[in-house]
């Protein structure tokens, strides 16, 4: 039985090394074919970012052929919906830094201290426990924590500050806040684990506790990876949309206290687009100014993490 | 000597490890107080919500009365919306990281893709919405559909699919691939039938964390101009009669879940707010519950693939 398929096993291997140059020919053919077809995959990546940039630069254009740009920047009213428009974006520009700063300030002290204790006191069996569950914050819908904003955390502000008004810029940043915590908490820790064992020891070794070490040695050393946390937790306060649609209010408002409410960049562009506006019309092209303005902003923040972290880099 | 009698270092040394000792103490309430947050959003939905969750909430339309509304359109939606998105950016996504990861060479392009995709995780949900708004439902005439939403959800979570299945094939040791290459495999060979295979429990946690975000996602299909109001449900993709499937709810108008949760939040009677506290609840259990097995595959296929 075994000489028998042994027999046939060489034929057949003889009958492929005859053929084997056409073969060959096809298997390049198959592996060029297959190649080509996942490198356009991979470049599909590319074509989403120039697509986004076209399309908001080509409705933008058109946005300022009758806006002045520095009306777009000075003016302080943004009345796009009234009978005489106004277009100054300062009002939502304004909401937008003032919901985001509010959720920096929670999420960036309790990230960090957060990382620190997950990466420098947590035993493995915790931090595998803790990190997951804190992810799942990330998770949740954001329109989840946008009713939660409005439903349990404002009436919970308005219990110690009593005129608080319904819509407010406060809860809804606190809201962002916790958000974002696992985004700067995960990396802020990665960053801080991915110091070498040696730096930490040596610091042990001069007698420094846990905390000392943390604070002097690790952080500064980390500084790159938790300067880049930081700023992906502010892109992601900038972008948030459904949070501040639904707690902060839709009324563009020129105001620096987190304790009124006011329109942001994202909750106009969503406030707009609840309506129904013809393809082409000012207010329809007016969301993509803002859109512009918001991604402009985003780059800014971008740009200053990056000479931040180019000039506190270590490298080991 | 002076200098030493007035410094007492016994002291200063249990003063550093106190402050040691609560800052750990500090640290664990920091973290509690996230997972408090978690627990009050899960509490809060269910006593609002709960006593909405019968049968009939999903089998009705949205209606003027708040007792008798429904997500019948809404998960409809959904769950057709997700179709689209998953056909769309799993393969695609999956090709992507597999040619950056195995065929990809090092030249300015690949560099140019991988920077790419690292700064699209920074970009806004609702800018991917404005792009797809442009592109999708104008440029090519798609309109306010099915459609338009998938591909726009499929583009946004598009980067969390490569990046995943990088890590997945990164994982799988080079000893494989040259085993592979030793018995004569091509690399698209090698890559199918050992690569793709052994990274795939990777690949297959990180998308469906992918997918759980996208459920939740909302501005985006806000912004291309999902209904918020929708009695009907898309035409039905399989019939009765030849040739039995059909695309024609590719091109109908929708609403999803947190649309749906959306619209109730903002109406000013309370009555609604039941409504959107048991859609809330839905759209939670289903997405804890997706990021429950993502993390239940990698944590199994951790253990159970030892190189």
């Amino acid at each position: 039985m075994s000489q028998v398929q042994t027999r046939t096993d060489r034929i057949r291997i003889r009958s492929v090394a005859h053929t084997s140059s056409s073969a060959s020919a096809w298997r390049n053919y198959r592996e060029r074919t297959i190649e080509l077809i996942l490198f356009l995959c991979a470049l599909s990546s590319v074509a989403i970012t120039l697509g986004i940039v076209w399309i908001l630069l080509k409705e933008s254009w058109q946005f300022f052929a009758q806006v002045s740009i520095v009306d777009f920047l000075t003016d302080t009213q943004w009345t796009v919906l009234f009978e005489n428009p106004r277009y100054g974006i300062m009002p939502l520009v304004t909401g937008t830094l003032v919901t985001s700063t509010v959720a920096l300030l929670v999420a960036l002290p309790l990230g960090t201290t957060i990382a620190i204790y997950l990466s420098e006191y947590a035993s493995a069996r915790v931090r595998e426990v803790l990190k997951p569950i804190l992810e799942m914050l990330s998770a949740v819908p954001t329109v989840v924590f946008g009713y939660f904003a409005l439903l349990f955390v404002t009436p919970l502000l308005q219990s110690i500050l009593s005129d608080l008004p319904g819509f407010n810029m406060l809860s809804a940043g606190m809201v962002i806040g916790v958000m974002i915590i696992p985004y700067v908490s995960s990396l802020s820790e990665d960053a801080m684990r991915a110091v070498p064992t040696t730096v930490r020891e040596g610091s042990y070794a001069m007698g420094a506790t846990r905390l000392q070490t943390a604070l002097r040695v690790l952080i500064p050393a980390a500084f790159s990876g938790i300067a880049s946390a930081y700023v992906l937790g502010f892109s992601r306060a900038v972008g948030e949309t459904m949070v501040v649609a639904i707690a902060a209010g839709t009324q563009p408002n020129l105001t620096i206290n987190p304790m009124e409410g006011a329109a942001t960049i994202t909750a106009y562009i969503v406030q707009v687009s609840l309506g129904d506006l013809p393809h082409g019309s000012i207010a329809y092209q007016s969301i993509f100014a803002a859109g512009l303005t918001l991604m402009g902003i985003t780059l800014i923040f971008n740009i200053g993490g990056y000479l931040l972290r180019k000039k506190f880099r270590e490298i080991y | 000597m002076s200098l030493y009698a007035t410094f007492n270092i016994d002291s200063a040394v249990q003063g550093n490890k106190r402050k040691d000792k609560l800052f750990g103490l500090f640290g664990l309430l920091a973290t509690c107080v996230g997972m408090l947050t978690l627990a009050a959003l899960l509490m809060d939905l269910m006593l609002d919500g709960a006593s909405r969750l019968a049968p009939h909430f999903f089998t009705s339309f949205p209606s003027r009365f708040a007792a008798q509304a429904g997500i019948l359109s809404a998960w409809v939606g959904t769950t057709l919306v997700m179709l689209v998105t998953a056909l769309t950016a799993v393969p695609m996504g999956v090709a992507a990281g597999v040619y950056l990861e195995e065929y990809a060479p090092k030249h300015w392009l690949t560099a140019i893709i991988e920077i790419n995709i690292a700064n699209l995780a920074g970009v806004p949900s609702i800018v991917y919405g404005l792009m797809a708004l442009g592109l999708f439902v104008y440029q090519l005439k798609l309109g306010q559909s099915i459609l338009s939403a998938g591909l726009t959800l499929a583009l946004l979570i598009l980067p969390i699919v490569i990046v995943a299945t990088r890590e997945a094939i990164r994982a799988v040791p080079a000893s494989m691939r040259e085993a592979a290459y030793a018995l004569g495999a091509t690399k698209w060979q090698t890559t199918r039938d050992h690569v793709l295979p052994y990274s795939m429990g990777g690949i297959l946690t990180g998308v469906i964390i992918a997918l759980s975000r996208a459920i939740g996602e909302t501005a985006p299909l806000i912004t291309i101009g999902a209904l918020t109001f929708i009695a009907f449900l898309p035409d039905a993709p399989f019939k009765a009669e030849f040739p039995f499937v059909s695309f024609d709810w590719l091109l109908s108008p929708f609403s999803v879940m947190p649309i749906q949760m959306f619209n109730w939040v903002s109406r000013p009677q309370q009555e609604f707010h039941l409504n959107a506290a048991a859609t809330g609840l839905v759209l939670m259990i289903m997405t804890l519950a997706m990021n429950g097995i993502a993390i239940y595959f990698r944590y199994r296929f951790r253990k159970r693939i030892k190189w």
